[in-house]
Order: C-alpha cells, then sequence, then structure tokens
C-alpha cells in the first residue's frame, strides 16, 4: 500500500502537468499516469529498450479515450490497442491490469459501473487479437483518479480513459 | 487515528413537576406548521440555563449555546437576542414573568438548568412555554447522562422543543458518516469519518491509504457498509462503529462490489457486483452469508435502496439507454420506471416515512438533489450547482445532506443539507472537505 501512495502523488504531478498542455504529450509525460499498482517511477526500464514497460507506455501508448458516458471503442482507440496486443503478444512475460476511469461529470457510483464498461472493452478487444484472458484484469475506479483537473470538455476527454499498465513478469510462472 | 470511542451514552429521561398549568398544543398560537410553508420564523428566547451546582456554570452556557443553534439551523426558528430580553432567568422552578417574554415578543420560552450530581453525572432540566398561552407546552423533562455526552443532552433538549412545536419527529440527536477529503483534487485523500448531525465531533475511522467511498449505516447506527480499495479492487465492508473493527463481505474472485445498504432487518444488504463490464444487483444475507442474484440485464444497476418496510427496493439502471430510477421487489422481479422527467436521474434513496425518494439529477450540464413521489410524480428539485449528489435523509425525512462539489481544478467538495421543502440551504460545517454522507437513525 505505500507503493500505490507514492505513485498517486506521481499521478497528481502528472494530472496537473497534462492539464496544462496539448494532448501531444499524452503518450509522453504523463506516460505513467496508471493509478493502479505496477511499476513505479524508474522500474520501467529504459525507453530505448522495446520490451520495457516504458516503451509500452511511451511508444505504444497506453491509454485510450472514450465519448462521453460511452464505453465502445473509436477507430483511434483500436489502432492503439492492435499495438498494445502486438506488444503484449512478443512480450509474452507480461501481465497487465486494465484501469477504467470515468470524467466528473456523473454519480460516483454509476461511474464505477461506467469505468468496468471501459476497462472490459479493452480487455475484450485485447482477447480477440489473441491476448490470453489470463494475463489481463480490469479495475475500476470511476471518478476517483482524475489525471486532468480542469472543469471542461479539455481535461473530462482526458479522464474517460482506460489505461493498459504492465505488471510485470515475476508471476509468469 | 482508530481509536474507539463512546457512542452509547445513557440518557436516563424523567419528567420535572410543572409551575404554570400545561398548555395543550393542539388549537393553541404555538404551532409551525411546517407543510403550510413558513415565511417568518418563529420567534423564541432561549435564555441561558441556570447552573444549579458550582463548577456547571461553563457546561450550562455551552448547553444553551447548542440547543439554540440546532433550533436556529432548522431555518424555523429566530431567537431573540440575550442583550433584548428584560426578565433573567436565575431559578427554575421560580415562576415565569411572561408579561416580560411577551415585551420582547417571544412567542416561544425554552428555560433549563444544569446540575451535575454527587456521581459527577450531569443532569439537564427544560420547560417549553407557549408565551402567549401563559403556560407550558407538554411536560417538563429531566436528561441524566456522563458529562461527556453533554452535547446529545443539548441535542435532545432541541429535539423535543422542535417535536412540540412542529409536530415533526426529531432529528438533531443523530450522526453523519461521511468520507473526509483532503489535498487538490488529482491527489484526493479520503477517509471515513462520523461526526454528530451539526458537524462537531468529527472521529476518523480509517486512514487515508485508500480510496473509501458511500458508507451507510445500519438500521440501529451500530455498523457501517462503505466501499474501500484496500484490496486494489472496490470492495465492500462493514464496521463496527464503536470499535472501528472492519471486515469484508464475501464476494466471488475477479468481481468488483460496491454501492452496498442495509436493509431494515439489518442483516440483508443489497448491493453491486460488476462481473466483466457488466453490474447487477445482489442481496446478500450476513447471518447465513446466503447471496441471491436480483438483476440478471446487460445494462448497469446501481445504487439500491430499500423502503423502509423492506419489501421493495429502488435503484438506478441505463437499460433505457440513459440513467434512471426504478422500483422492484424486495426479492427482484421486474422493475417500473418511476423517472420520466428531462436528464438522467441516479442515487436513490427511499425517505424514512416511506412516501418518497430523494434523488440526484442531472439535465444539461448542471446537477440537481430533488425528490419524487414513490410513483414517480411531485418531482421537486431542491438544488441546483455545477454538481450535486448522494442525497441522505434525516431520520425524520424533514432533511436532506448531499455532497456538492465545486468546479474547476481548484474544485472541493463540501457537505451541504436542504429543507425538503427546498428552504434553508446551508454548508455543514467541519475541519476539512466532504462527500457522501448518510445520516444515521435518532439515537437512543
Amino acid at each position: 500500500m505505500k507503493t500505490l501512495g507514492t505513485i498517486a502523488v506521481l499521478v497528481a504531478a502528472l494530472g496537473l502537468s497534462a492539464c496544462s498542455k496539448t494532448g501531444a504529450d499524452r503518450f509522453g509525460a504523463d506516460g505513467g499516469a496508471g493509478a493502479g499498482a505496477g511499476y513505479g517511477a524508474g522500474a520501467n526500464g529504459a525507453y530505448g529498450d522495446p520490451s520495457s514497460p516504458a516503451y509500452f507506455q511511451q511508444a505504444v501508448g497506453d491509454r485510450v479515450l472514450f465519448l462521453v458516458d460511452q464505453s465502445s471503442l473509436t477507430a483511434t482507440a483500436q489502432e492503439t490497442l492492435y499495438k498494445q496486443a502486438q506488444w503484449l503478444l512478443t512480450n509474452s512475460d507480461y501481465k497487465a491490469v486494465i484501469e477504467g476511469h470515468a470524467d466528473e461529470q456523473g454519480t460516483r457510483e454509476y461511474n464505477i459501473a461506467l469505468g468496468a464498461r471501459r476497462a472490459t472493452a479493452v480487455r475484450d478487444f485485447l482477447i480477440s487479437q489473441g491476448v490470453p484472458a489470463t494475463r489481463l484484469e480490469t479495475v475500476s475506479y470511476g471518478k476517483e483518479r482524475p489525471i486532468a483537473v480542469c472543469s471542461s470538455e479539455d481535461c473530462y476527454s482526458q479522464n474517460r480513459r482506460a489505461v493498459t499498465v504492465i505488471s510485470g513478469s515475476a508471476f509468469s510462472s | 487515528m482508530m481509536k474507539p470511542f463512546a457512542h452509547a451514552l445513557a440518557l436516563a429521561l424523567a419528567l420535572v413537576a410543572g409551575t404554570a398549568a400545561p398548555v395543550f398544543a393542539q388549537g393553541g398560537p404555538l404551532r409551525i406548521d411546517i407543510t403550510q410553508g413558513v415565511i417568518e420564523p418563529m420567534p423564541i428566547a432561549v435564555p441561558q440555563f441556570v447552573a444549579e451546582t458550582a463548577g456547571a456554570q461553563d457546561m450550562a452556557a455551552q448547553l444553551t449555546r447548542v440547543i439554540a443553534a440546532d433550533l436556529v439551523g432548522t431555518g424555523l426558528f429566530r431567537e431573540i437576542p440575550r442583550e433584548a430580553h428584560i426578565s433573567t432567568i436565575s431559578n427554575f422552578s421560580a415562576p415565569v414573568q411572561y408579561a416580560d417574554w411577551k415585551a420582547v415578543n417571544a412567542q416561544a420560552l425554552v428555560t433549563g438548568a444544569v446540575s451535575t450530581d454527587a456521581s459527577g453525572r450531569l443532569i439537564v432540566k427544560f420547560r417549553l412555554h407557549d408565551v402567549f398561552s401563559n403556560g407550558e407546552m407538554g411536560e417538563g423533562l429531566q436528561f441524566a447522562g456522563t458529562t461527556d455526552g453533554w452535547r446529545r443532552m443539548a441535542h435532545k433538549v432541541a429535539d423535543q422543543v422542535y417535536s412540540r412545536i412542529t409536530g415533526e419527529g426529531p432529528y438533531f440527536d443523530s450522526r453523519v458518516v461521511f468520507v473526509s477529503e483532503q489535498g487538490p483534487k488529482a491527489q484526493r485523500q479520503k477517509r471515513l469519518a462520523i461526526m454528530d448531525y451539526d458537524g462537531a465531533n468529527v472521529n476518523y475511522l480509517t486512514d487515508s491509504s485508500s480510496i473509501v467511498l458511500a458508507p451507510r449505516f445500519s438500521p440501529t447506527g451500530d455498523r457501517v457498509l462503505y466501499t474501500s480499495y484496500e484490496s486494489g479492487f472496490p470492495r465492500i465492508y462493514v464496521m463496527d462503529v464503536g470499535s472501528a473493527t472492519r471486515r469484508p463481505l464475501a464476494d466471488q474472485p475477479g468481481t468488483m462490489s460496491f454501492a452496498p445498504r442495509f436493509g431494515p432487518d439489518g442483516n440483508t444488504v443489497v448491493y453491486s457486483v460488476t462481473e466483466g463490464g457488466n453490474t447487477d444487483l445482489y442481496s446478500l444475507n450476513l447471518a447465513s452469508g446466503q447471496r441471491g442474484r436480483l438483476t440478471s440485464a446487460p445494462s448497469i444497476e446501481t445504487a439500491p435502496s430499500f423502503s423502509p418496510d423492506g419489501s421493495k427496493i429502488v435503484f438506478e439502471s441505463d437499460r433505457s439507454g440513459s440513467q434512471q430510477l426504478y422500483i422492484m421487489s424486495a426479492s427482484g422481479g421486474e422493475p417500473t420506471r418511476i423517472s420520466f422527467g428531462d436528464g438522467r436521474y441516479g442515487t436513490p434513496v427511499w425517505s424514512p416515512r416511506g412516501d418518497m425518494i430523494a434523488f440526484t439529477k442531472q439535465n444539461k450540464g448542471r446537477f440537481h438533489i430533488g425528490v419524487m413521489r414513490v410513483d414517480g410524480s411531485e418531482e421537486r428539485l431542491l438544488t441546483a450547482s455545477f454538481l450535486d449528489e448522494g442525497p441522505t435523509w434525516s431520520p425524520n425525512g424533514r432533511v436532506i445532506m448531499f455532497t456538492r462539489e465545486t468546479q474547476g481544478e481548484n474544485g472541493a467538495a463540501a457537505l451541504y443539507s436542504v429543507d425538503i421543502s427546498g428552504r434553508n440551504l446551508k454548508r455543514v460545517s467541519i475541519p476539512a472537505g466532504g462527500s457522501d454522507p448518510a445520516w444515521s437513525p435518532l439515537q437512543r
């Protein structure tokens, strides 16, 4: 639980910077913004190493975005997920936790259910591309973990997301 | 952090011999009928209670302040300032000079006395006077309890005054469990907390190491159900309020569970389970561990709440394409939709009187707290803001507390309350931010 706290702080700092900039760094500076357990800063390996979680976050793209109150995958999202699937198939030692999120424009409990729909949509797509279901878990944070904090569509669109957090090879055996 | 605290306070109640013939509430002038729409608050005098033993002076002053604050806080009473009083009450047993209170236009007068007995117990006596009838309204009463329970005794006195004058049930001697919030929006620290209904005596029940959501009281107020991420996934816990000890409810691996609420029997729990992307309602018998599935739809079913008799459940579902309110039998079966206005409806909560449903409504980018009849008729919106959500009923069904969150990067959550008439909207004073309030039943 201690690490979780540290990561949450990191998310906050990154989320603030993400809000003030354009979406260009979505897969860059805030690439490690998954709120759940997983790799902390510095543990992701080198960005230059294509088999590292850092590469997955920054080069492959660890997140997809959703329309208001929707959990269907856009064409852009499917492109990203296709690349995620290829990476996961190549790097078969890794598992992943898919975190579903919602923006603040909704009631708390409904948003948890909505985030679960989004995470499951991603999981189902990855499975359809051949990633074994046993390597994929889902969790929903509803509106509890925004990465962008303004109250307008600029931020809401970044918060309606599902993030694929690579959770390491330790449990592959 | 999680230190247990006394919540069971023995309050002994006794009648106080009257000094004047009691007048009867019915037909008398001292009456606020809340349903008729109160325009002018009733003028009330609450002179400082008499300290009858040495050292009771401070306690008398504090008690009197809390009693007056309870009454004025309803929006139904206006306190006549002490400076305006002509008479002072220096002997609780002496006859009241009603002419002096008429002269300052006090319609109601509360007199009282505070003392401590040989064993250190606090004794509070009070009388309610109907000034223009020259007599007492109801019997004088005496409460006895431990000194650290003094605020509860003040609330009990105020509850008596409120109930006698309005004819409504009491609610001041109650507590609220909620989520205390600190830190900026993207780094919110949440802890379960409990307090008196007026924001006093905040105690923390968990630390802030994991997200906690939406606590709800058992029908007797001894336990709280809530959702925590301490396992890494949303999961329901039941906590004993007195000891702050908790245990998770049994769940299936690979699922998330949340949105729990007790049934009126204190043993049945209804809640949401998410399996894959689908969320449905289940019930659990706490004693036997037996679980039952209440809905089986591909849509989201969540936020269930029992009718007071336990026979029905109101909940929200997006089966129609957007969040709407439905009622079904407590054993499941075909639900009936009750919300048909514009926008989306969520977080329905059945009133303790059984006649109304409070809800959150989202329409045209605004959020509202509203109430409707159980059949969906007579919808009334009580609030409007950037984000209001999660109503909870006072024990007498007259007041609703809810979460209001302000917008923007410095946005913060606070607790508010509003009368079901839509009047008397106000912020509940607590040390930090707060969300997801749940009102306890009246304390015994």
